[in-house]
C-alpha cells in the first residue's frame, strides 16, 4: 500500500469507530461525566473541606487531575477492549481488516487513535466540568497535553491486548473490574503517595497509573511525587512494550487466526 | 505476470486439536477461469479459503496469488483477492452503504471514489434501494448481496466465493449466477464452493473436487465427468447431474 492508501485505512479505521461512539454517546460519554460531578460532589463539597489542603491546594482541586486521569483511562481502554472483541467474536467483521492489505501497523493506530479520540474527549469534558467546582490551575499546559495524549495511548493499546487475547465476554470486563480499578484507586488519584507508609508507597511506585496521575497533576498544579522525566519515561516505556505486543498478536494472528 | 491465479504447494493445516483438515493439497488456478472446489462439509474447502485470504495459519507449504507469496507479499496479494465468506460477517449496525464503502477503505479507496462505485455495486445487485438500510433489515438473501458487493469494492482479479448461495431461492440464485459470469467476462478469476453442482457443472471451466483434505480429482469439467462410472451410478440409486455422480463415487464414505 502507498502511504496515501494507508492514511486511507487508517482514516476509515477511526472514523468508523468516532462516528459509533458520538452516535451512542449517552452510553459512551454520559456515565463518565455523571460519576464525575458524583466524585466533585462527595469528595470536593463534603468530604473535601474536612480533609483541609494538600499541597497548597484545596482537596477538590487536588483530587481533579487524578478524576480526569480516571475517566481517561477506564474510556479508552474500554473503549477499545469492547470494539476490537465486538469485532472479532460477534460480527466478526474484523475479518473485514483482516483480510485487506492494511498493515498491521495501521490497524493498532486506528484502534487506538478511536480509544484515544474517546479517552480525551472525556478528559476535556470533565476538566470543564471540574470548573464548576473549583478553579484549577493551569501551570504548564504543554505537560497536561501530552500526559493526556499518552494515557489515552497507553490505555488504548493495554484495551487492545484485552480484546485481541479475550476468548469471551468475561475477558474483557475481568480486567477492568479486578486490574484497572484497583491500579486507578490506588493510583495517588485521592491521595500523595509520600503520606502512605514505606512499603504502601513502594507497592504505589510499581502502578503504571501513579506516574499518570502525578505527571498530569504536576502540568495543573506544579505538584508531583515523582520527577516529571520519570513519569514520562515510565508512560514511554509502557506505551513502547505494548506497541510490541499488539504487533505480535496480530502479526502472528494469536487469538485472531485459527 | 503469471498466469496463475491462484498457485497452491503441499499445503498442510492441522488445527490445534489435532484435526488435520488439509494433507499435502497441491492446486493451481489459471487466470480468467472459473473454478469449483467441491467437496462434503468438513472436507477442507473453507480451510484451503482461510489460509490463502489470511484468517487462518498454514502448518506447511506455499499459496501464491498472481505470483506474490501470501507470507513474504500478503500486501501485494491480498490486493488482488476478494472473498464472500460463508459465514454472514459485517456489522449488523451499519448502513449498506457503510459496509462497502468501509471495506473499500481498507484496500486505500477514499470514500469519495468508493461511494459512487459501492451504490453502482449495491444496484447491479439489486439491493441500491436499501442503501441507507442497516445489514441486520435485510433478508438472507439480500445479505449474500451485499457480501457480494463488499468483495468486489475494490475490483478484485481474484473472486473467492465461499458458498455465496447457501439459504438463497432460486430465481435470486439465478441472478446471482448471471452476475458472476458477467465478471469471469471482465476477466475475473472466480473460485467457487458450492453444494450446487449441477450448477457448477454448467458454469465452471475447471473443477476440484476435496475430501478429507486431500484432493481426489482436478482438471477441466469434462476431465473429471470422464471419471463418471456409470456401473456405480446405477448401484447407487437415485440418479442425479454427472458431476454430482462423479463427486458422490469419490467422495463416498467408504471411499478412503
Amino acid at each position: 500500500m502507498t502511504p496515501s492508501q494507508m492514511l486511507t485505512s487508517f482514516y476509515t479505521i477511526v472514523r468508523k469507530d468516532v462516528v459509533r461512539i458520538f452516535r451512542i454517546w449517552p452510553q459512551t460519554f454520559l456515565p463518565s461525566i455523571i460519576t464525575s460531578v458524583l466524585y466533585f460532589l462527595v469528595f470536593g463539597k463534603v468530604l473535601g473541606g474536612r480533609i483541609g489542603e494538600i499541597g497548597g491546594y484545596p482537596y477538590i482541586t487536588f483530587v481533579v487531575p487524578g478524576l480526569v486521569m480516571l475517566a481517561v483511562v477506564t474510556n479508552s481502554f474500554s473503549n477499545v477492549a469492547t470494539t476490537f472483541f465486538q469485532a472479532k467474536f460477534f460480527s466478526r467483521n474484523i475479518d473485514e481488516i483482516l483480510v485487506s492489505p492494511t498493515p498491521v501497523w495501521v490497524i493498532i493506530a486506528g484502534y487506538v487513535a478511536g480509544g484515544m479520540v474517546r479517552g480525551i474527549t472525556i478528559g476535556i469534558l470533565v476538566i470543564i466540568i471540574s470548573a464548576f467546582f473549583t478553579s484549577l490551575p493551569l501551570t504548564q499546559p504543554f505537560t497536561i497535553l501530552i500526559f493526556l495524549i499518552l494515557s489515552s495511548m497507553l490505555f488504548s493499546l493495554a484495551g487492545l491486548v484485552n480484546g485481541i487475547y479475550a476468548k469471551s465476554f468475561d475477558g474483557i470486563t475481568i480486567v477492568p473490574t479486578f486490574v484497572l480499578t484497583p491500579l486507578v484507586y490506588l493510583g495517588g488519584v485521592f491521595y500523595s503517595a509520600l503520606a502512605l507508609p514505606p512499603l504502601w508507597q513502594k507497592l504505589t511506585f510499581a502502578n503504571p497509573i501513579f506516574y499518570m496521575v502525578n505527571g498530569f497533576r504536576d502540568g495543573f498544579m506544579g505538584v508531583s511525587d515523582v520527577s516529571l522525566m520519570t513519569s514520562l519515561g515510565v508512560l514511554g516505556a509502557l506505551t513502547a512494550i505494548l506497541i510490541a505486543v499488539n504487533w505480535y498478536f496480530i502479526r502472528t494472528g494469536l487469538g485472531l487466526r485459527q | 505476470m503469471t498466469s496463475l491465479a491462484l498457485s497452491i504447494k503441499n499445503l498442510k493445516k492441522t488445527y490445534s486439536n489435532g484435526t488435520e483438515a488439509l494433507k499435502d493439497v497441491s492446486l493451481d488456478i489459471p487466470a480468467g477461469d472459473f473454478f469449483a472446489l467441491l467437496g462434503p462439509n468438513g472436507a477442507g474447502k473453507t480451510t484451503i479459503i482461510g489460509i490463502v485470504t489470511g484468517l487462518v495459519n498454514k502448518t506447511g507449504g506455499s499459496i501464491s496469488v498472481f505470483g506474490y507469496d501470501i507470507e513474504k507479499d500478503s500486501e501485494a496479494a491480498r490486493t488482488y483477492i476478494g472473498v464472500v465468506p460463508q459465514e454472514i460477517n459485517f456489522n449488523p449496525f451499519e448502513k449498506c452503504i457503510d459496509v462497502v464503502v468501509n471495506q473499500g477503505g481498507y484496500y486505500g479507496i477514499p470514500r469519495k471514489t468508493a461511494i459512487p462505485y459501492a451504490d453502482q455495486l449495491l444496484k447491479d445487485l439489486g439491493i441500491g434501494d436499501k442503501r441507507n438500510e442497516t445489514g441486520w433489515s435485510l433478508s438472507g438473501g439480500m445479505k449474500r448481496r451485499l457480501l457480494i458487493a463488499r468483495a468486489l469494492i475494490h475490483k478484485p482479479r481474484f473472486l473467492i466465493l465461499d458458498e455465496p448461495t447457501a439459504g438463497v431461492d432460486v430465481e435470486l440464485r439465478r441472478e446471482m449466477w448471471d452476475y458472476l459470469h458477467i465478471l469471469t467476462k471482465r476477466g475475473v478469476t472466480i473460485l467457487l464452493t458450492t453444494h450446487y453442482l449441477e450448477e457448477a457443472e454448467q458454469l465452471c471451466k475447471h473443477v476440484a473436487i476435496i475430501n478429507k483434505g486431500i484432493i481426489v480429482a482436478s482438471g477441466t469439467m469434462d476431465e473429471v465427468l470422464s471419471l463418471h462410472d456409470e456401473d456405480k451410478a446405477q448401484k447407487q440409486g437415485y440418479r442425479g447431474g454427472k458431476l454430482e455422480e462423479v463427486f458422490l463415487q469419490l467422495t463416498a464414505k467408504n471411499s478412503d
